[in-house]
């Protein structure tokens, strides 16, 4: 193990480096083009073997790494934002071909207005397209995850296509330090991909095919079983990454002095480490409250969520995202599992950082002073309330 | 925690040293812990560029942009304003580069350092001063983390101007 103060981005284009992908498809969009820069410079200096392909855009990108998959390549890559939206056809493509590929998306704004800045809404668009989805909150944990990612996608009680998000800009290029595992202890981690779901000349079979109504939603069913039983397999994965490499991880979220807590913020992404420096600040005041931070939002941890808040008087969902005309997407998905689960916890739903724009500490003390006394269901940050349900 | 904050313009290479800074400060420990990043947004060849470092002894979990620094470290002193010291904690203070006194500040011709050692930019010489005059890092770490992170053929000259500045604050 080797320690090295690298962004995000670099600390990814490490663990990539590490699960040895053999096809990687780039094209560079603002805050992701450092992990491609990053890749491309360990192709050419021979540390990593793989057919590095610079295609025309992102649509190509998907196509192409979806190609890779197809003939049984362990196959990657990395986009952002309007990237994202322009491959989202092909989305639907790898995840219903049951082609398991890592990308890297690096969350940012959507235009228009134009913006590079980071927040959620281009992958949270993404939910239903079959991915499997994380949301990365330091660069360790962002280099776990892209080792993690090709062992979850490839299992094959799985075989989806698995999206590691990193908070554009505050997760991207913020700078620290790293640990950074041997070659040795990765290949032990990560076995060679194989699979019978490619092109074979010597058994020819055929792929990426259509099917009638009869059939089509038989492969639908199954697609959604693979995706739920990566739940499972996410936590197989990390107690094998626990055991080689001396890191745990808490499976699809990660609690933060839940248990006794009257209030509780669920967030996602890098804003969770002020949320819990808050509350350890407003715990050393006598108020009870505490942090779940959501690691998946595909599979979506609604036993976990329910579990987490049950016991709570309020929680709020802090999110950086906007389904315009309703309310936060993360914020229908975590009321959906409660609703679930018969639990009946009053929730209220914070909007901020769209736009890159800062989330403070102060904003987040307010949070949960606001769902303390009581608030509109809908609130933007700085702004102000929606309105009850409206 | 000790946050510091960079000012410079595109091309010096405050960013440079916020990431100096951090990576000579966790380089040899393991209960330390640093966050470097720039102000977010394209890079602009001299545009005002803002930069933050940020050590602890805990995991640094704010990812937010310094409210409160311990130390202002200005590269260009055409980027210095009074109005920068409510960006300051009580008992901080601002290390500018420039060759006039300015009121209520550390002033060094930073210029003339690099100038000494052939270097185009005061980066790693404001490293060196804020070194001298802070100890929030030591002489070794900080030429240790210039040979990690920067470049073969320019890190002789950078160590050289980083050592002359630490010695500067001392004289």
């Amino acid at each position: 193990m080797s320690k090295k103060f690298l962004s995000g981005n670099e600390a990814f284009a490490e663990g990539i480096r590490l699960a040895r992908p053999q096809v990687i498809s780039a094209y560079p969009i603002t805050p992701q083009t450092i992990v491609v820069e990053r890749l491309s410079e360990m192709v050419e200096d021979g540390s990593l073997k793989a057919e590095y392909v610079h295609v025309e855009s992102e649509h190509s990108a998907m196509s192409c790494a979806i190609g890779a998959s197809a003939a049984g390549a362990r196959a990657f890559t990395a986009t952002s934002s309007q990237g994202l939206l322009y491959m989202a056809e092909c989305l639907y493509y790898a995840s219903g071909g049951r082609f398991p590929i890592v990308m890297m998306n690096a969350d940012r704004s959507t235009a228009l207005p134009w913006n590079i800045y980071g927040d959620q809404r281009d992958s949270l668009s993404q939910l239903d397209s079959g991915w499997i989805q994380s949301y990365a909150e330091n660069a360790q944990e962002a280099l776990d995850l892209a080792l993690m990612s090709y062992r979850i996608a490839e299992d094959k009680r799985v075989s989806t296509p698995y999206m590691a998000n990193l908070d554009g800009f505050i997760l991207t290029h913020t700078y620290e330090t790293v640990d950074i595992p041997e070659r040795e202890q990765a290949d032990r981690f990560l076995p060679p991909y194989e699979t019978d779901n490619r092109i074979d000349l010597e058994n020819p079979k055929n792929m990426a095919f259509s099917a009638g109504p009869d059939t089509n939603y038989i492969f639908k069913y199954k697609e959604h079983e693979g995706i739920l039983a990566s739940r499972e397999v996410i936590k197989e994965t990390e107690k094998a990454f626990a055991g080689i490499f001396g890191r745990e991880y808490t499976g699809l979220t990660e609690n933060y002095r839940t248990e006794d807590a009257e209030y509780i913020i669920v967030t996602l992404g890098s804003i969770a480490g002020l949320c819990r420096e808050t509350a350890d600040k407003l715990r050393e005041s006598g108020i009870k409250v505490g942090v779940v931070r959501i690691r998946y939002m595909r599979p979506f941890p609604n036993e976990e969520i329910a579990e987490a808040l049950k016991n709570a008087k309020a929680y709020a969902v802090l999110e950086k995202d906007i389904s315009f005309g309703n309310e936060g997407t993360v914020f229908t998905n975590v009321n959906s599992a409660l609703k679930k689960a018969g639990v009946d916890v009053k929730g209220y739903n914070f909007i901020g950082g769209l736009g890159g724009r800062n989330i403070s500490a102060g904003d987040i003390e307010k949070i949960y002073s606001d769902i303390a006394e009581g608030t509109d269901s809908v609130n933007f940050i700085g702004i102000g309330g929606t309105g009850n349900g409206k | 925690m000790k946050e510091i904050i960079w000012l410079g313009r595109g091309g010096q290479g405050a960013f440079t040293a916020a990431k100096l800074l951090g990576a000579a400060y966790t380089i040899d420990s393991d209960g330390k812990y640093a966050l470097a990043f720039p102000s977010f947004g394209p890079e602009r060849r001299g545009a005002p560029v803002r930069a933050f470092t940020k050590l602890d002894t805990k995991p640094v979990a704010d990812r937010s942009q310094t409210e409160k620094a311990d130390y202002i470290v200005i590269l260009d002193d055409t980027l210095y304003s009074p109005q920068l010291r409510e960006l300051l904690k009580e008992e901080g203070s601002i290390i500018v580069n420039s060759k006039n006194a300015i009121d209520g500040v550390r002033v060094f011709d930073a210029e003339g350092i690099a100038t000494q050692f052939r270097l185009p930019t005061v980066n790693t010489v404001m490293f060196g001063l804020l070194i001298g005059l802070s100890g929030v890092v030591t002489q070794d770490n900080a030429e240790e983390a210039i040979k990690g992170y920067m470049p073969e053929k320019i890190q002789e000259r950078n160590v050289n101007a980083l050592l002359r500045a630490v010695q500067e604050v001392a004289e």
